[in-house]
């Protein structure tokens, strides 16, 4: 492809300076936070290299060069280097696994001396972006080409898999928001809706999994599991298969039945109703297909396998909560879900973040003020927990600012990735909203006790190097890309 | 179409943002407890102990000092792998009182503020012997901590009643003032008791952050949170060290007490009470078990007799009666002359006396100690129907007279434990008698029958008696460095007497010493005024005395009282006489030496 210049702007006219004053004021904010979170009492002096603030300094400097020196780097040059990055990339987190020495059980720091460190799995994800960009830009790239779908999966698949080989779970997770830029593409609904659909049926079936109705001998969890399925089941055929004979079918006999068992077992003979959801879940399954042999939509395939994969989730939740997870991610979902109440253990980061956040109270405690985070009382106070310090010394004034400045800085980023001429640079945008998105939800959500604890970055406020010129990048790669939005296509 | 996708995914983030926002809200905004918990998560409250004041007798001798002390301190969590028989011998304990003693310490009822991150005491007080052994080795029982602290010592072994000891405060002194906390030192008994507020100074505070591993990186707010503790204001006692000595030693191997006033000032400068105890035996960690020992002791050490104890005050109660009766016009001086032939005898009633001359005045009746002219006053003012409409009226009387020169009161005396004695009133006879007339309560004009006074309500009289009519509130602080005695223990009391019938009262107990009961008194270089009194008992009798000198311008008031034994010139007259002697001379002539020490070695069963 060939780009001539077909605008009286400039590249500096074109530049999308919101985005720029945002990114800048979300970074002048991080750095206030880190010398609250990383403050020293026996060295008061927040410039000091011996300490985070100070050092955070450095990697704020060197960002802005980073950002300056990538708003000089023409769009065509990564169009005609995705693929060498992408393949780099991957095969730097392969080495990885292999050199980075154990870092708390994780192997994803490369030590490149003096005490500086590097997370390659922070650089990743621009490649990947780059990658599935240029894919999908392809001519001829149709989503529901199933072949052409795994294969974009697979682009960011891969780089998920080598980081969980690292041992990093939480940054490989983030590699699961590159399926909300394949939605913004094409691919259907029903995939984001079956992933939630699974997240409550697992939230539902581990916390209410071993209680049990008054008077009956009804797992609440079990019940509510089957119900729900036999609900989104219903839901997909009204929303996709548009069949009203069948919607009512189904709500008429497998409703009326599940309900006609539930008051008969609640003011009868009580006995365990989920046999019959069972048994009436099996009957939908059957009734589905024969509709498919009937119709031959393969939706009603889909829709068949949602079913019986979700009637069999809260039995294979049970299996994959006790013996897939380990231990530690088990404690933290049983903590998170209110199962235990361990304070002194597991339960202690977030308890410790939540008083930290709750004494901030309306207006905080005065920068530097904060004590739960400059004590050590929260734990990656300066890191993963640095949400806490925002709470703590500026209050709910201030984390009520910072998510709405995040939230502007998503929305713009939206309108610049619709703007673009072309898929490349739409998905590449659309790549750095859900990477953006998904970073601010794990990780304030962790912070409030709203989320597991997955030990992910907050986006320019969270101290390291690595992890702030990896979203510089991200961005300005965009930015320079959005900039060039008004050359024209030869 | 898909275009509008962008609005679900702009929405999502919506979404995410107002579902924080609603947490937030919840979290800063409603009311909770976040900052209160923050605050005790950071904030560690270092107490800063003041020194505790010193305690100086009348001529600023040092009697009480503070002195370092030492306690184990354990935190329970970090107590494991360390050679446990080691650290037994060290403290020496076996290891069944070591596993009862971490078990007591775990133990929610015995510890309510058990933590098993915080040090807990382990052992109190060990001597600076064992403190230098386990110091050397401490580094070895992991989790094993000493804390310094600072006991009391005293410098003469004696006056344990009077000064008291300081101890751990018990879960009731920490509900009764929230200044102490557990573990805090508080004054038990004596003046470290009843001026604790003065001695114990108050505690300064530093306000401290404390990080998530116990390590503290600074003041709060720069310091300006924190305190200075005051130190303890010292206290001078009134009581002469010596004399109180001198009176202990006297009343080794009998029960009773000793107590001496100085009449212008009611300062008491002694105050013995026997048996007793030396005060350093309460120091260190045998306190509890000596304590317990004395309490099962059937003599009573810890009883502090002469302000605890109640006695019938015999004959020495005859001056009141006399008193009384002169005020009232029952009797005169010179004028009335009762009749007693071995005693008193009215219809069937009967009292016995010892041989005099009959009939007999007042004067002569004080110092020869005739029951009968007493019993024949109370007889003619309780039945004298024109002055008093009923003998309750003739009761309530007395019992005025009688309260008005101390008795059946508390004097007020600034130490704890003080008892009112026993005056009764005519409720007290319509209660416990059905019927009766001034025969049948005939004897409390004798100082015997209901009546009970403390030594030190005797000695009182003395005082009062020494200022012909008045007294001031008796205490045993004389001054507060830097502070004042309360203005209570100042206050002047005038009897319901006419100051002028007190000369007939000082003649009489000044012949009781020249001619009468109490001859053993009598000296060559100052006038004595006593009272002898022989209470009667279920077994031997008591033995009293009480007595001024000198008569003019008096300079002690004193009571003694010594459990059966015997007549008041058998041990109350001698032991009066040298305490006297001593206070005022300022030593004992080599005669009064050996009358002391044969005094001193004399039991009583």
């Amino acid at each position: 492809m060939q780009y001539v210049y077909n605008s009286n702007k400039g590249i500096f006219m074109s530049l999308d300076w919101i985005t720029i004053a945002l990114y800048v004021i979300l970074i002048v904010w991080g750095w206030f936070s880190v010398c609250g979170a990383c403050y020293d009492y026996n060295n008061p002096d927040v410039f000091s290299f011996d300490l985070n603030s100070g050092k955070q300094l450095i990697w704020i400097g060197t960002s802005l060069l980073l950002a300056s020196a990538l708003l000089m780097i023409e769009k065509k040059f990564y169009y005609n280097a995705t693929t060498f990055i992408y393949i780099m990339m991957m095969l730097l987190l392969i080495v990885t696994i292999f050199i980075a020495p154990d870092t708390k059980g994780s192997r994803s720091w490369i030590p490149l001396g003096g005490g500086v460190k590097l997370q390659p799995a922070e650089f990743a994800k621009f490649a990947v972006a780059l990658a599935i960009g240029k894919y999908m830009d392809r001519y001829g790239f149709n989503m529901s080409n199933l072949s052409q779908f795994f294969k974009v999966v697979g682009l960011f698949l891969l780089p998920m898999i080598l980081i969980v080989g690292q041992k990093e779970t939480g940054s490989a997770l983030v590699y699961l928001s590159f399926f909300l830029v394949l939605y913004r593409e094409g691919m259907t609904g029903s995939v984001l809706f079956a992933a939630f659909a699974f997240v409550v049926y697992f939230v539902v079936g581990i916390k209410f999994g071993d209680e049990f109705f008054e008077d009956m001998p009804v797992s609440i969890g079990e019940f509510w599991v089957l119900l729900l399925t036999l609900f989104f089941t219903i839901v997909l055929i009204g929303r996709y298969c548009k069949d009203k004979v069948v919607v009512r079918n189904l709500i008429v006999f497998a409703g009326g039945l599940e309900l006609l068992a539930y008051l008969f077992s609640e003011f009868v003979i009580p006995f365990n109703v989920c046999v019959v959801q069972l048994i009436v879940n099996i009957g939908v399954v059957v009734y589905i297909g024969i509709q498919y042999a009937y119709t031959r939509t393969y939706k009603y395939i889909l829709i068949m396998l949602f079913t019986i994969l979700s009637t069999s989730v809260f039995y294979g939740c049970d299996y994959v909560f006790n013996h897939v997870l380990q231990d530690h991610q088990r404690t933290r979902i049983e903590v998170l879900l209110g199962k235990k109440d361990d304070i002194r253990g597991a339960g202690y980061n977030v308890n410790q973040a939540k008083i930290a956040i709750g004494s901030g109270g309306f207006a905080g405690k005065g920068f530097l003020k904060g004590t739960q985070t400059k004590l050590r009382y929260v734990p990656e106070q300066d890191t993963d927990f640095i949400f806490c310090t925002v709470g703590e010394e500026e209050g709910f004034l201030g984390s009520f600012g910072v998510l709405v400045f995040y939230l502007f800085f998503i929305w713009r980023l939206i309108s610049l990735a619709e703007r673009q001429p072309d898929v490349w640079g739409r998905v590449y945008g659309y790549s750095v909203v859900s990477i953006f998105l998904f970073h601010l939800f794990v990780n304030i959500g962790m912070v409030l006790g709203l989320t597991p604890v997955i030990g992910i970055p907050l986006p320019f406020f969270s101290y390291g190097g690595s992890s702030l010129w990896g979203f510089t990048l991200l961005l300005f790669i965009f930015l320079r890309m959005d900039a060039e939005r008004n050359y024209k296509n030869r | 179409m898909l275009e509008r996708r962008k609005f679900v995914i702009g929405g999502i983030a919506l979404f995410v943002v107002l579902c924080y926002v609603i947490r937030l809200s919840y979290l800063q905004l409603a009311p909770n407890d976040y900052r209160k918990i923050a605050e005790s998560n950071a904030i560690y409250n270092k107490i800063i102990y003041p020194s505790r004041g010193a305690i100086y007798d009348r001529k600023g001798r040092l009697l009480v000092f503070n002195q370092p002390a030492y306690d184990i301190m354990v935190i329970t969590r970090e107590a494991k792998d360390f050679d446990t028989l080691d650290l037994c011998e060290t403290l020496h304990m076996t290891r069944q009182e070591f596993e009862q003693r971490l078990e007591d310490i775990k133990d929610l009822s015995k510890n309510p503020g058990y933590s098993s991150y915080t040090q807990q005491l382990f052992q109190a007080q060990i001597s600076a012997a064992d403190f230098s052994i386990f110091q050397e080795k401490m580094f070895r029982f992991n989790g094993f901590y000493v804390r310094e602290r600072t006991g009391r010592q005293y410098k003469y072994p004696c006056a344990a009643h009077i000064l008291g000891d300081v101890a751990e405060v018990s879960p009731t002194d920490i509900e009764q003032d929230d200044y102490y906390m557990a573990g805090d030192f508080i004054g038990k008994q004596g003046v470290e008791r009843s001026y604790e507020k003065v001695l114990r100074g108050e505690k300064g505070v530093e306000v401290l952050l404390r990080d998530s591993r116990g390590k503290i990186q600074g003041h709060f707010q720069n310091g300006e949170l924190d305190r200075k503790p005051k130190p303890g204001k010292d206290i001078f006692l009134s009581i002469d060290i010596e004399l109180q000595m001198l009176g202990e030693r006297l009343m080794q191997g009998k029960k009773g007490s000793i107590v001496a006033i100085e009449p212008s000032t009611g300062e008491v400068l002694c105050l013995v009470s026997s048996p007793t105890y030396n005060p350093r035996d309460l120091i260190g960690k045998n306190r509890g078990k000596k304590i317990m020992d004395m309490v099962n002791n059937p003599s009573r050490p810890m009883l502090n007799r002469a302000i605890s104890g109640a006695y019938p005050p015999g004959s020495t109660f005859k001056p009141s009666q006399a008193l009384t009766f002169l005020q009232e016009g029952i009797v005169s001086a010179n004028g009335t002359y009762y009749p007693c032939n071995g005693g008193f005898r009215y219809k069937n009633s009967k009292l016995g006396c010892h041989a005099h001359t009959s009939p007999i005045s007042l004067i002569p009746a004080l110092a020869t100690s005739c029951n009968g002219y007493f019993c024949w006053g109370l007889l003619n003012m309780f039945g004298n129907r024109s002055k008093y409409p009923t003998v309750q009226d003739a009761m309530t009387t007395w019992k005025d007279y009688m309260v008005s020169m101390g008795f059946g009161y508390k004097l007020g005396i600034d130490m704890p434990g003080e008892v009112r004695g026993m005056i009764p009133n005519a409720d007290y006879y319509d209660e416990h008698l059905r019927r009766w007339n001034a025969l049948t309560v005939i004897s409390i004009s004798i100082g015997q029958g209901e009546v009970t006074l403390t030594p030190l309500q005797i000695a009182n009289q003395g005082a009062t008696i020494a200022n012909r009519g008045h007294y001031i509130t008796p205490h045993v602080v004389k001054g507060i460095k830097g502070g004042a005695i309360a203005d209570s223990l100042h206050k002047v009391h005038h009897t319901k007497v006419n100051p002028k019938y007190y000369d007939y009262i000082v003649s009489g107990m000044r012949s009781a010493v020249l001619t009468g009961t109490c001859k053993g008194a009598q000296n060559p270089w100052y006038e004595v005024c006593g009272k002898t009194g022989t209470a009667q008992n279920r077994g031997h009798d008591h033995s009293a005395f009480m007595g001024f000198a000198p008569k003019n311008n008096p300079q002690i008031a004193i009571a003694v009282y010594v459990e059966n034994g015997g007549y008041g010139n058998a041990f109350g007259v001698p032991i009066g006489a040298l305490m006297m002697e001593q206070y005022i001379r300022g030593e004992l002539s080599p005669d009064s030496k050996v009358r002391a020490s044969g005094i001193q070695h004399r039991s009583v069963n």
